[in-house]
């Protein structure tokens, strides 16, 4: 991406995203959301996100890998199980961060 | 006179308050705004542009998101639409917020909205539901937004700091991914939230093919709505 495309995405992006902000306490604040929109509207971001782990873990290079060589796979799923069992966001990413590395110097290095 | 310094001594302790109230949760987004700066750099996104994203867009995970479409060369047209979805649950606090400042000069309108995050809503909307003088509490949330918007850019600048320093060697374009996961896993309390984010996670990896980077958007969509119907089908069977 351009430097100038680069700019205008963000200032479009952010633009958007004020006037969300913006859309009912100046536009229509006499509105109202109906419950079914506000439902689907909790699983954006679970639903976003998860969307970008997968391939992440999965295609760590643009091409499918499930051989134990994947070691961003190995760093992923600790950090799922660490994720799940603490609950603790700095202890994910220090966990997942460590064992990326040490994999990395030790079992796969470039 | 007296009464004239009284309001303001009311209006000074309701702004200090919001802040003081925004401080734990602060700690927190201190290091996601750094790992965001780190990020942005390892995305290949030049530092001024990295900080201003900070500033005009000024929302976490849809900056993080931005930053890993463009690190695998996504079209921008793709990248807007993809940010756009992330944010779009912000319409829900925008909505919930709009009650307590109807009466507001549009000035405050544009600006309490502009700082309307996830972590200054949780804040400013537990404080509106509280009893009290309703005619001061946009300070309140004018100082947590504000002590927020302060942090979240200078974390930014120190995690762009940082990532110039750091050799790409250390795969710290990793840690993104890793705050997602820590962000998703526990987010997973329910059924309908789990087969969502499985649905998208699939999608996502078997719509890979699709052209412009659209996978992401696409399987966003899915798990929304598989999410979405596991919900009404348990409202339905109650």
């Amino acid at each position: 991406m351009s430097l100038g495309l680069l700019w205008m995405t963000i200032i479009i992006v952010g633009l958007l995203t004020l006037g969300i902000r913006l859309s009912f306490i100046v536009f229509m604040h006499k509105a109202r959301i109906s419950p079914m929109v506000q439902q689907a509207l909790r699983f954006v971001p679970v639903a976003v996100l998860s969307a970008l782990i997968a391939p992440a873990l999965f295609f760590p290079r643009g091409s499918m890998d499930l051989s134990p060589g994947n070691i961003r796979l190995i760093a992923g799923v600790l950090a799922i199980l660490v994720a799940w069992r603490t609950k603790n966001v700095l202890l994910t990413i220090v966990v997942g961060m460590a064992c990326l590395l040490i994999l990395q110097a030790f079992v796969a290095p470039r | 006179m007296a009464v004239y310094n009284g309001a303001m001594t009311t209006l000074r302790s309701e702004f200090l308050h919001g802040i003081r109230d925004e401080l734990p949760i602060l700690i927190g987004v201190l290091p996601f705004g750094m790992i965001y700066g780190v990020s942005a750099l390892s995305a290949g996104i030049p530092a001024s542009s990295a900080q201003a994203m900070s500033c005009i867009v000024f929302a976490g995970s849809a900056q993080f998101v931005i930053a890993q479409l463009i690190a695998t060369g996504t079209p921008s047209l793709v990248v807007i639409l993809t940010a756009f979805i992330v944010n779009i649950r912000h319409m829900l606090y925008s909505a919930s917020v709009a009650a307590y400042t109807s009466k507001l000069h549009p000035l405050w309108k544009w600006l309490l909205a502009y700082l309307l995050t996830d972590e200054a809503y949780a804040v400013a909307i537990s404080h509106y539901q509280k009893a009290g003088d309703d005619m001061q509490k946009h300070w309140y949330f004018l100082g947590a937004g504000l002590a927020l918007w302060t942090t979240w850019q200078l974390s930014t600048a120190a995690g762009i700091f940082l990532g110039g320093h750091i050799p790409a060697s250390w795969s710290l374009d990793f840690a993104a991914t890793l705050t997602f996961i820590a962000l998703v896993v526990p987010a997973l309390k329910d059924n309908a939230s789990t087969a969502a984010a499985l649905t998208a996670a699939l999608t996502a990896l078997l719509a890979i093919a699709l052209p412009l980077k659209l996978g992401i958007a696409v399987a966003a969509l899915f798990g929304m709505a598989v999410g979405l119907s596991l919900e009404m089908k348990k409202n339905r069977d109650r």
